[in-house]
């Protein structure tokens, strides 16, 4: 036994816990087979740091929807190195293994001691957005903040007071939005968005087709359960590369199965290099174009589940129709070109829209009809476009007509959804204002909130939103500006402090948001305040972690605390902390969630924070298979959409699409089935190609997190922001690679470096988004920051965010 | 003769995630400019488009993850004028910081360009194998690090004995150096020898 060299360090509990468990180390990475799958044990038998080294327990916990283990080795209260997890041995196939961070946290002592990292409270001196402050003390910060709240609720009623969205913070009990949430429920109420700038498009549209908003697929280890496994833009081994999470799940499965996997992406992604065994290039906005096209060849060379069609599916044809609608308005006459627009979409037609050869499209239908099971998933990048609903809609169906929903192995067309674990969160209450407005679209809420309605706004809960926004407060997030489409617009409407009067941003580092705060607070880090942490809602390990902190940097502070104090000035201390403190939530959280869960944790958390993490084993081959039920018995078990089956006709979006109020723009249109529309900036926008001919997505990167991370400078040595762009189309331009060029369309223009690579298709360009915006004083952006370029205009139905439908030319300087 | 070894890394699991590049910079707190393992890209192929508006394309891409080969025939010693730059008795290319000048002239001499000088420090530096975590039977960061489990290492015999040892582009023959570094090729992989351009982020590996 080495010496007890840490009060945290899992050399020194190992041993007692192990043995209390019940469980020997050597046997830890088969607890499966031993039939201890469910049970939490800890997960501390090896140690990362060296004999002489300190380590704690913490995490990364940013929006990739992984969350990783971080064990950072410490020294009076600081961090030296940060390690990873190495507590278990890998057993994918029990359902337990190391969750290994990617870069990004690995990067963490870089990002924490950063020179841009925020040390005190600010306050704006000069214009809004000129990133001119001063230091103030938490006093005046809080008090100006306490004072402008009762202002805006006395003035202009709570609807007035956003809590903006952001991912900042995904996971924890008390570092998460909640804390605010909490505050102001007690406060009487606050706007809140509605869904969010991930999955709007798809969540909306999975709603429609299949009764259930979004996040609804089989898990990924299902692909080792077929021959085949189609993947419609899913990039997981760069958004989620977490080493206990779903690119190595995907790894493991495709192994497993022998699995022939195909990828449809405009990019080359890295999910192409380990798991594709083939690319299929397409052109952004598409894909309900190759949907389509691949349901034509399934109808017509009768590769249709027809007794799974006839049970389960609404309007897939004239007999399945409900009443009082044209027969032809069925998706099958849509297909065969009976419907409304008579037009086949046959391969050939989608063939010049997706830039994807008739052949290839025909023999892609054939292998996804001859293979039963046959799992067929997507991404979140084919429905962040003007259409996406569509896009969603479109791929999902071809689950639907092949019959694959609710088989093992098989799949509904929808992205893995399965959460791993429970963990605590402080409880937010309820919030008393009912009216919600879809997220993206809150600088409308700040301009125009009371004109906003119900048909033309998406407005939920109201048929018109009752304030404009005044008070913004936006902890932890990047969508105040970065992140948010059209910057320069977004500048417009911020830069009037008589719309939006007080914007706070708390955060960790002086983000391209920070910069238009008017009052800016330093927020602690992940590795700075003590919680406690499950997975996030993308992983496939299930574990708690015990967080024990180090020393906050200089005067930054927990959220929590913060909200306090708040709260304090706001005269509901008592109610917001239930006379409780800090430790005394965590206390009751573990209690009253964690051990009630798990009942085979240590008594106290005190103890639980001296193992750190617990795992159990979680083989997701156990869980039941979406949709399954409803195969068996569609009567019996209903969908949740009106008819109770999967509706390729619905009559609702019938509705909505003749009576919502929708700009009058190409493609700004909500069919009521499964249709490929085209959209302004994308393909088939003529107008707009004439002078912006290229299409430009805005792809995920590893590099960073959305825009979290991106100031590392040792992951941008590595992993620097460039423009990919075909060779096809530099050489068009004289553009060499490695060159700055200008992207730029009627919005704004980014000076970046470019990457030729044969790795994009021609006539597309991706700006990964979440580079940060550095604008000059001609607006002209340096910091390669794709929002510079994006259009504000919501898509048609979930009114979400079409960050991947734009058109820009590159030019040389 | 003291347990040798040779890094191991499945380019077919590799998906240049560059967890080992940082893990290894923050754990030997390498400043700026200066990273001991490097992922290149290789990246071929081109495009054919078509009268109907589509293309065809046999674009390829993988990565490796290479740091210092601790090769059996280490040009960088031969390059060394002090001597600095030695072999161990364990197998791992080092340098004495004391007898080093940081002429450069082992970089240059490498065919991995292996060694980097630190400038504030004036030597040359270079992954060690991370011999302080070998010493105390634990694995190099970078190893430990790897999300997609394509990095390894163990025996030097039994590895290149049952993998040989790298000969794939963008990497330079094995027959220079004959490098310990013990390689399961990507599908797409291509021959050390081949004379077309294939590296794919030259500007990423400072």
């Amino acid at each position: 036994m080495k010496k007890n060299h840490s009060n945290h360090g899992a050399h020194s509990v190992s041993r007692r816990n192990v043995l209390k468990f019940g469980v020997a180390s050597g046997a830890m990475a088969s607890v499966g087979s031993l039939g201890l799958g469910s049970i939490f044990c800890p997960a501390a038998q090896a140690a990362p740091a060296l004999p002489h080294e300190d380590f704690l327990t913490s995490v990364c916990a940013n929006n990739c929807g992984s969350t990783c283990i971080l064990r950072p080795v410490v020294q009076e209260g600081r961090v030296m190195r940060v390690d990873t997890d190495n507590s278990v041995e890998d057993n994918w196939q029990e359902g337990i293994f190391q969750v290994r961070a990617c870069p990004r946290g690995r990067s963490m002592r870089r990002h924490m001691y950063a020179p841009n990292r925020l040390q005190y409270p600010l306050k704006r001196t000069g214009e809004r957005g000129s990133g001119k402050f001063e230091r103030i003390s938490w006093e005046e910060a809080l008090g100006t903040i306490a004072g402008k709240l009762v202002e805006c609720k006395t003035k202009y009623g709570n609807e007035s007071i956003c809590s903006l969205y952001a991912s900042g913070v995904q996971v924890g009990a008390l570092m998460r939005r909640e804390s605010f949430y909490r505050l102001m429920n007690l406060m009487g109420g606050f706007a809140l968005g509605t869904s969010d700038y991930s999955s709007a498009q798809n969540q909306y549209g999975m709603k429609y087709l299949y009764g259930q908003s979004g996040y609804s697929g089989n898990p990924t280890s299902d692909i080792a359960h077929t021959k085949l496994a189609v993947f419609f833009g899913l990039n997981i081994t760069e958004t989620r590369m977490s080493g206990g999470g779903l690119q190595y799940e995907v790894l493991e499965a495709k192994r497993k199965g022998n699995t022939r996997v195909i990828v449809i992406d405009p990019r080359y992604t890295d999910t192409c290099i380990t798991i594709a065994d083939e690319w299929i290039p397409i052109r952004p906005g598409t894909d309900a174009a190759l949907a389509s096209a691949l349901a034509y060849v399934l109808i017509t060379e009768n590769m249709v589940d027809n007794d799974f069609v006839r049970t389960h599916v609404q309007g897939f044809d004239a007999s399945s129709m409900p009443e009082g609608f044209a027969p032809n308005l069925s998706y099958k006459d849509y297909i065969l070109g009976t419907g409304e627009d008579a037009t086949p979409k046959t391969p050939q037609w989608a063939a010049a829209l997706t830039g994807i050869p008739a052949t290839r499209i025909i023999q892609l239908a054939r292998e996804i009809g001859g293979a039963k099971p046959c799992y067929i998933t997507q991404g979140w990048g084919l429905q962040r476009q003007a259409a996406g609903e569509m896009n969603t809609m479109a791929v999902a169906a071809l689950a639907a007509l092949t019959g694959n929903v609710g088989l093992r192995g098989g799949n509904n067309g929808d992205l893995d959804g399965y959460s791993p674990g429970v963990s605590p969160r402080l409880p937010a209450g309820t919030n008393p204002v009912k009216a919600r407005f879809p997220t993206f679209l809150w600088l409308r809420a700040v301009e125009r909130g009371t004109e906003m309605t119900a048909l033309r706004d998406g407005i939920q809960g109201a048929d018109r939103f009752p304030a404009n926004i005044k008070f913004i407060w936006n902890y932890a997030g990047n969508c105040l500006v970065n992140q948010h489409s059209d910057i320069n617009e977004t500048r417009r409407v911020l830069s009037d402090t008589s719309k939006c009067e007080m914007i706070v941003v708390m955060d960790t580092h002086m983000t391209a948001s920070a910069q238009w705060a008017d009052i800016v607070l330093p927020s602690a880090s992940y590795l700075e305040q003590p919680d406690i942490v499950g997975p996030s809602y993308a992983m496939n390990t299930d574990w708690l972690a015990f967080t024990t902190p180090v020393k906050p940097f200089f005067e930054s502070r927990p959220v929590y605390d913060v909200c306090v104090d708040l709260a304090k000035r706001l005269g509901i201390e008592k109610e917001f902390t239930e006379g409780r403190s800090r430790e005394d939530w965590l206390e009751y959280l573990y209690e009253t969630n964690c051990r009630k869960n798990m009942p085979t944790l240590p008594e106290t958390l005190a103890e639980a924070r001296k193992v750190g993490l617990f795992m159990r084993a979680k083989n997701r081959d156990a869980l039941p298979v979406r949709f399954a039920d409803f195969r068996n018995d569609p009567v019996a078990n209903p969908l949740k959409t009106p008819s109770g089956k999967i509706e390729l006709f619905s009559p609702a979006l019938h509705t909505i699409g003749k009576t919502w109020e929708l700009e009058p723009v190409l493609g700004n249109r909500i069919p009521p089935s499964p249709q490929y529309v085209a959209t302004w900036e994308g393909f088939e926008d003529k107008e707009g190609k004439a002078k912006f001919p290229l299409q430009m997505i805005t792809s995920h990167y590893k590099g960073r997190t959305h825009s979290h991370y991106a100031s590392v400078d040792w992951l941008l040595e590595v992993m620097p922001q460039v423009l990919w762009m075909n060779p096809l189309d530099a050489q068009k331009r004289g553009i060499e690679h490695n060159e700055i060029v200008r992207v730029f369309n009627g919005r704004g223009e980014v000076r970046i470096a470019v990457k030729v690579t044969p790795r994009i298709m021609p006539g597309v360009v991706t700006m990964p988004q979440g580079a940060w915006y550095k604008p000059d004083a001609n607006g002209v952006d340096h910091g390669g920051c794709a929002n510079t370029l994006t259009l504000y205009r919501p898509s048609p139905l979930a009114k979400g965010n079409p960050q991947h439908t734009n058109l820009v030319e590159v030019s040389k300087l | 003769m003291k347990k040798s070894y040779a890094f191991y890394m499945d380019a077919s699991r590799c998906m240049g995630c560059k967890a080992c590049v940082i893990a290894c910079k923050d754990g030997h707190d390498l400043p700026l400019g200066l990273n001991w393992r490097r992922v290149p890209e290789c990246t071929g192929g081109a495009w054919a488009e078509h009268a109907d508006g589509t293309y065809t394309q046999n674009v390829f891409s993988y990565y490796l993850s290479v740091a210092c080969n601790h090769c059996e025939s280490p040009v960088c010693v031969k390059a060394c004028p002090t001597g600095a730059m030695h072999k161990t008795e364990d197998g791992i290319v080092q340098v004495d910081a004391t007898r080093c000048v940081g002429c450069n002239n082992c970089a240059w001499n490498c065919p991995y360009s292996a060694p980097q000088l630190d400038k504030s420090k004036k030597h040359m530096t270079k992954c060690n194998f991370c011999r302080e975590r070998l010493e105390v039977g634990q694995k190099p960061l970078c190893v430990a690090a790897c999300p997609a489990r394509a990095l390894d290492f163990g025996p030097r015999e039994e590895l290149i004995a049952k993998y040989g040892r790298a000969n794939i582009a963008p990497l330079p023959p094995a027959s220079m150096t004959e490098p310990n570094l013990a390689v399961v090729a990507h599908k797409d992989a291509q021959p050390a020898n081949t004379r077309k351009p294939f590296l794919a982020n030259k500007e990423e590996l400072s």
